[in-house]
């Protein structure tokens, strides 16, 4: 059967069980396009690539599963590459095709020409200038392995639009066998290496376990109760690992890290053996690295071996899958009560814990998390921005699934959350997502208001306003003797307004009587709704490690 | 240049267009400072052979873990039995412009 490049990549996709695709079309994707027009795969027409890039991560996110946008060449593809960086950094799977101008005029200065392969070179997993049709059988099947195999990541494939035209004998695609399910490859570890972790945790008297995404992408959330449980070892969660444990767990220490909470950082700084799993020793979880968790032997497991060794020495390391990992560790775990570990952690806790602000004032930065915590559904997907306010959903929100927080966690790209929010809902029509987002952020990417207003979907905004780039207000308070400059907003629009002229229900919690309940209707009733929740512009993020110090040198909190 | 100072990576690589800026890419961005580079088809020239001199003190095991991950990088090791006077060779021929 005579096929295009554009019909082989568009069936390639359904062979896939691609069901929607974010984009934006453009001259150079157009054919790309056409294929589509033919395609039982929806598309979501967004109003901004990085938009279009950030409702693909959504989606990717929420489940674990590879997601695709589309851009045309030229600043199509520059307008996506933010939300390329971002997924490289946080390691989720999208593939992103962008149209390319006509392999002949590649290198002239064409109109829509950008060096799309050049430029996204450093900011992907891998990426691909496809230069035939014949080639597209080949490349389009790695992008799919390469995004979602091992440690995951984005994969860019430019098409020249010659090639999406150019007609070649393809026999179709077959469809994908239904993996079986997931296979632990136990077998494989080395056992001698296994045994001697697992002796190594029996035999501590101090350990903790330090755990972030990989945990919840490959899975591992069960077994890593399993082991915590079984050997009595609190969990301390990065900001990618939120989710993974439950917050409820008495063995739940929180996040720890730069806005930490005391406890969880003096905990660790305790510990005699640090159980780094599925985690890479981020600056903004480790403090000044010297001095991170200076009387611990570290077991280092990931399954990017590059990772092992990169930023802090490890005692044994182990490059594998997490969930393979401790599946086989855990028949080697004895049962442990570690009274006097316990009795430790809990008196820190109490000495510690995380101060919440005495004030009942709904529109207190954390009461409000705590209420928005409250009032949506359990399984509730939260998505944020980036700033004040992701911190403190952070810090207090009680995560307690995995893939319930989306956040841009390496990159922290303001602007996340909205689309993010977007794509999650598509894939997840039956659950609450809740965008926790700031003034700041959201004007970053306010357009997708109007792709949400087109879909309907169960989107719940809440933007903490403060007219400040909050977070920037707090670091020129504290460590740049209050000089401020550029943190804060001359004017700032009436979101609730906005939000109501983009065909959105909306409120705003500064005009209502009954805060509470305007926020309780609004995380409840069908279809989207946006919350403006103006909150105190001096209000600060805290504890807080000064960038550069040690975890132990908090102030605040 | 001598094996005191310096070692030498060699690579065996997928030979197309954007290969050798994946390579160079990787050292600019992960601060590897690289001193030479040769290269050359091998076989029927689907694949290249790379030799990539770098300085002892740099971070060799980080270097060649990276090299590892790039997709098209499908061997990395480390020569140090290699002469390394065809790197000094070149580095007269730059000295002789």
């Amino acid at each position: 059967m005579k096929m295009n490049g554009a019909e082989i990549t568009i069936s390639f996709l359904e062979s896939r069980g691609i069901e929607c695709i974010a984009g934006i079309p453009g001259g150079a994707n157009l054919p790309l396009y056409d294929a589509l027009h033919k395609s039982s795969i929806r598309h979501i027409l967004a109003r901004h690539e990085q938009g279009a890039g950030f409702i693909a991560q959504g989606m990717a996110r929420s489940t674990g599963k590879p997601a695709v946008c589309f851009a045309t060449s030229g600043p199509g593809a520059t307008n996506l590459i933010t939300a390329i960086a971002d997924a490289k950094l946080d390691s989720i799977p999208v593939i992103g095709i962008t149209g390319q101008v006509p392999t002949s005029l590649i290198g002239t200065d064409a109109f829509q020409e950008v060096d799309t392969y050049g430029m996204t070179l450093p900011i992907t997993k891998h990426n691909f200038l496809v230069r035939s049709a014949e080639e597209l059988i080949t490349v389009l099947p790695e992008a799919f392995r390469i995004a979602a195999s091992g440690r995951p990541g984005p994969v860019i494939v430019d098409i020249p639009k010659n090639v999406q035209c150019e007609h070649i004998e393809f026999a179709g695609w077959q469809k994908e066998k239904t993996k079986p399910a997931a296979e632990h490859k136990i077998n494989d570890l080395p056992e001698a290496d296994i045994k001697h972790i697992a002796e190594m945790i029996n035999k501590s008297k101090k350990p903790v376990l330090y755990v972030g995404g990989g945990i919840i992408h490959s899975d591992a959330e069960s077994v890593l109760i399993d082991l915590a449980r079984r050997s009595s070892i609190p969990v301390a969660t990065t900001l990618m690992g939120l989710g993974c444990f439950p917050a409820d767990d008495p063995l739940y220490i929180g996040m720890l890290g730069m806005h930490g909470a005391r406890y969880t950082n003096y905990i660790l700084s305790e510990a005699d053996l640090l159980l780094a799993f599925g985690v890479r020793f981020d600056d903004r979880a480790t403090g000044k690295v010297e001095e991170f968790c200076p009387n611990a032997s570290i077991i280092h497991i990931d399954i990017d071996r590059s990772e092992i060794d990169k930023i802090k020495k490890s005692n044994i390391a182990l490059e594998s899958d997490i969930a393979d990992a401790m599946t086989a560790m855990l028949p080697h775990i004895k049962n442990n009560a570690r009274e006097a570990w316990i009795a430790r952690v809990e008196q820190l806790r109490d000495e510690y814990g995380f101060k919440m602000p005495f004030s009942a004032d709904p529109l207190n930065p954390l009461n409000l998390v705590k209420h928005i915590a409250e009032l949506s559904p359990k399984n509730s997907i939260i998505t944020t921005d980036v700033g004040q306010h992701q911190m403190w959903v952070a810090q207090i929100y009680p995560f307690s699934l995995p893939r319930t927080l989306l956040t841009s966690g390496g990159l922290g790209t303001m602007g996340f959350g909205l689309p993010a929010a977007i794509g999650a809902a598509l894939a997840n029509p039956d659950k609450r997502v809740v965008c926790v987002s700031g003034d700041g952020s959201f004007l970053m990417n306010i357009q997708e208001l109007a792709t949400l207003a087109d879909l309907g979907l169960n989107v719940t905004v809440i933007i903490m306003n403060n007219g400040h780039l909050g977070l920037v207000r707090q670091q020129q308070e504290l460590f740049y003797k209050e000089n401020y400059i550029a943190s804060r907003f001359q004017s700032n629009p009436d979101f609730a307004a906005i939000s109501r002229n983009f065909g959105i229900r909306s409120y705003d919690l500064g005009d209502e009587s009954e805060p509470l309940a305007a926020l309780g209707s609004a995380l409840c009733v069908e279809g989207p709704c946006v919350v403006n929740a103006p909150i105190h512009f001096a209000e600060n993020v805290l504890p807080m490690v000064p960038p550069g110090k040690a975890n132990h040198e908090m102030i605040g909190g | 240049m001598t094996t005191i100072t310096h070692r030498i990576i060699e690579l065996t690589v997928n030979n197309h267009p954007g290969v050798m800026s994946h390579v160079t890419g990787l050292f600019s961005r992960r601060g590897f400072n690289l001193e030479g580079i040769l290269c050359s088809p091998i076989g029927d020239g689907a694949r290249s052979r790379m030799y990539l001199l770098v300085k002892r003190e740099e971070r060799i095991d980080q270097i060649t873990k990276q090299l590892e991950k790039l997709y098209d990088v499908e061997n990395v090791s480390l020569r140090d039995d290699y002469d390394h006077t065809l790197f000094d060779r070149l580095h007269d021929l730059v000295k002789g412009i």
